[in-house]
């Protein structure tokens, strides 16, 4: 009995001890520019492709412009509306969702607070029922990319250096974010080789299909098995297996959103790169220098938004030829005379 | 107490209500000591003041009428799924599969509600949705009951091993059928809505609590009258603690555990409301995000009571808005581990300290 009293005191005295332990307050904020509140989706950090370019966007406008940048990983899907909310109601200057999935709270929280700058990283136009879309709030910035573009030069590299007829896709969930990547990629393939023929597979059809790395590699081993000698993955951190399945089997793999050679060295070819990191940067850097306005901001190969990844770590993977002749389809499409599909 | 003059059988009325303090207030005290000094370890780890900490959290929870009222809409989540847990573990079987059933009861009351026509009146709307959200929940518990019922199938594996089926069908459902394109969820329902909170005090303003609140608490009541004042109840707990005398003394106890996993799982689904007509008006793949198995943390520090279920749930709500609150300082991982400790020390420290108490008050008597 007395043992337990004693056991409560001490424990008491340890917490207040540790209590006061720590002098300090709460971390002060440094930086003079505009306060900026960034959320991922759940789980969404540590993809290595697109929620981490968004981070890296905001750290990089913490350090050049000054801004104060606070990031929020929600633990459950009704948290996301609540993240935004919290960094809304604080005042911040812009609040900034990543991922398709924030579309209906932003659009929402943008009615609500008129006075902040909300923007959205991939936000998805809504249709009304007469079938026309619905443009965004005028404090909402839809980021947005055409990624088929992106995808269309990658395909064209996975058909003219693969060295086989047959190329993969592993598309993360079955949506028509997603078939963006697949019409773009198709496209590419059968410009440069009509006879060629594309293998494709889906990890799901829920938010689980962007982590789910055992079912990459499955569908990733199975292409290969197949005859495919390229895979190009649009799965957020699906993707690992994919990478894994071209390091074991000695084949390549093309990644997505990042330069993703890291993650497989001498078996990734490219990446189709997707500038999250500037777009996130330049949405800041116009709430900073007040032009900030609502609307759909599209990025593409003419913006430099959309790319993909040719250094000297893959070089030796890319014939010269190839690379002319795919520089030459990417002025195509700036000009115009290429007309790439985004849906399947 | 050795001098007492009353016999040991007819203890003095002071002591009595002392040591039924000691027993419900001690075993908590100590818990919470314990997980607060670790937590303050795990925050001065990460290089931050305990103190701001804590402060952050109180002030992003308790401390603002919208952080209060995010706290009570998940603890309405949390008490649906930690009653349906509890109930379970009161008849002596473990459910696992909360998660699905949330999902499933969320799924069937979005369904009823998107089937009723426009001009259907919410009193009429709103049972209606429950009562397919019950069924729905049930629906999926009665499998489990049923195959440990008829075949000795353990209901961990079946519980566990049916989320996966129940998710991944629900997800094809309303993925083939049922989706808005570029989105996860389901058309607004129009009929049926659930009032907010915020309709009655403006200051709750943007959270989600609603009144589905009051149906969680009331269910908390049921349960506790169904459990301690029923014989149905009586003849559960009787099975819980021991089937094989349960049956001796003439209760099936194969018909008790089909029956407590068809509630268990209707509780669960019930919950599926506070999200599809209290919060979004729709059903969103993934809406349940871990609140079924959270339920099970839930019911273990609330002690399967139904009181003690609503107590936990509380807490750990607090703990999950308040984990957005100081996500500024430290990072969310640190809240997750914080919660586990939670759990550990409630987990080792209350039937301890238990332990000791009652040892302590068998050498005075």
């Amino acid at each position: 009995m007395k043992r337990l009293f004693i056991l409560v005191g001490v424990l008491l005295a340890a917490h207040l001890g540790l209590l006061l332990a720590h002098r300090g307050g709460a971390a002060a904020e440094t930086g003079t520019g505009p306060s900026v509140g960034v959320v991922f989706d759940v789980g969404g950090r540590g993809d290595k492709s697109f929620n981490d370019g968004a981070y890296l966007g905001g750290t990089r406008a913490a350090r050049t412009l000054g801004a104060r940048v606070r990031f929020i990983e929600p633990g459950e899907g009704s948290d996301r509306e609540a993240g935004l909310r919290l960094l809304a109601a604080e005042g911040s200057d812009l609040v900034l969702g990543v991922g398709f999935i924030f579309t209906d709270d932003l659009t929402g929280l943008a009615r609500e607070y008129p006075k902040v700058h909300f923007a959205g990283v991939d936000y998805a136009l809504q249709t009304d029922a007469a079938g026309n879309v619905v443009p965004p709030p005028s404090n909402l910035s839809a980021l947005k990319f055409r990624e088929e573009e992106g995808s269309f030069l990658v395909g064209a590299i996975a058909a003219l250096a693969g060295g086989s007829k047959k190329v993969g896709f592993v598309g993360g969930m079955d949506i028509p974010l997603i078939h963006k990547f697949e019409a773009g990629y198709r496209a590419g393939v059968m410009h440069v080789c009509p006879d060629c023929e594309v293998l494709v597979g889906y990890a799901g059809v829920t938010p689980e299909a962007f982590r789910n790395p055992g079912k990459g590699k499955e569908i990733a081993l199975s292409q290969y098995q197949a005859g495919v000698h390229v895979i190009f993955h649009a799965s957020g951190s699906t993707g690992l297996g994919v990478f894994e399945a071209a390091r074991q089997t000695g084949h390549y793999a093309i990644g997505v959103d990042a330069d993703q050679w890291a993650e497989a060295p001498g078996h990734v070819m490219t990446s189709m790169v997707k500038g999250v990191d500037p777009a996130v940067f330049d949405a800041i850097k116009r709430v900073k220098d007040g032009d900030f306005t609502g609307g759909v901001r599209s990025f593409g190969l003419a913006e430099d938004g959309v790319g993909y990844v040719y250094d000297e770590h893959n070089r030796a993977l890319i014939p010269d030829a190839v690379r002319a002749r795919v520089e030459q389809l990417r002025r195509e499409i700036i000009a115009g005379r290429i007309k790439v599909p985004s849906t399947r | 107490m050795t001098t007492t003059a009353l016999p040991a059988s007819e203890p003095r009325p002071r002591g009595a209500v002392r040591a039924a303090l000691e027993e419900t207030l001690l075993p908590p005290v100590v818990a919470l000591l314990i997980a607060l000094v670790i937590g303050d370890l795990l925050i001065l780890a990460f290089g931050q003041s305990p103190a701001a900490v804590y402060r952050l959290l109180l002030e992003g929870t308790w401390g603002n009428a919208y952080g209060l009222g995010q706290v009570l809409y998940k603890t309405t989540t949390l008490t649906f799924t930690g009653l349906a847990v509890a109930i379970g573990l009161r008849a002596g079987v473990f459910n696992i599969g909360a998660e699905s059933q949330l999902a499933a009861g969320g799924c069937a009351a979005a369904l009823v509600g998107l089937a009723l026509p426009a001009g259907v009146p919410g009193l009429l709307a709103v049972p209606l949705c429950i009562a397919a959200a019950a069924l729905g929940g049930g629906a999926v518990g009665a499998v489990p009951g049923v195959l440990k019922a008829k075949f000795g199938a353990h209901e961990v594996i079946v519980t566990i091993m049916l989320n996966f089926v129940v998710l991944a069908l629900l997800n094809w459902f309303v993925a083939s059928k049922l989706h808005v394109p570029e989105t996860l969820h389901t058309p607004e329902i129009h009929t049926g809505a659930v009032p907010r909170l915020s309709d009655a005090a403006a200051a709750f303003h943007g959270s989600a609590a609603n009144a589905t609140l009051a149906v969680a608490l009331l269910a908390a009541v049921a349960m506790g009258f169904y459990l301690f004042r029923t014989r149905r109840g009586y003849e559960l707990r009787a099975v819980g603690l021991q089937p094989d005398a349960a049956e001796y003394g003439g209760v099936s106890a194969g018909g008790v555990w089909i029956r407590a996993l068809m509630l268990s799982g209707a509780i669960a689904g019930v919950g599926g409301i506070n999200y599809v007509l209290g919060y979004k008006h729709y059903y969103e793949e993934g809406f349940a995000g871990g609140a079924g198995f959270l339920g099970i943390a839930v019911a273990l520090v609330g002690r399967n009571h139904p009181g003690g279920v609503v107590l936990a749930a509380l807490l750990f709500a607090t703990l999950s808005q308040g984990g957005l609150a100081i996500h500024a300082l430290v990072p969310k991982q640190m809240v997750e581990v914080f919660q586990a400790v939670v759990i550990l020390a409630v987990a080792v420290s209350v039937p301890e300290v238990r332990r000791v108490l009652l040892s302590a008050r068998r050498v005075q008597a």
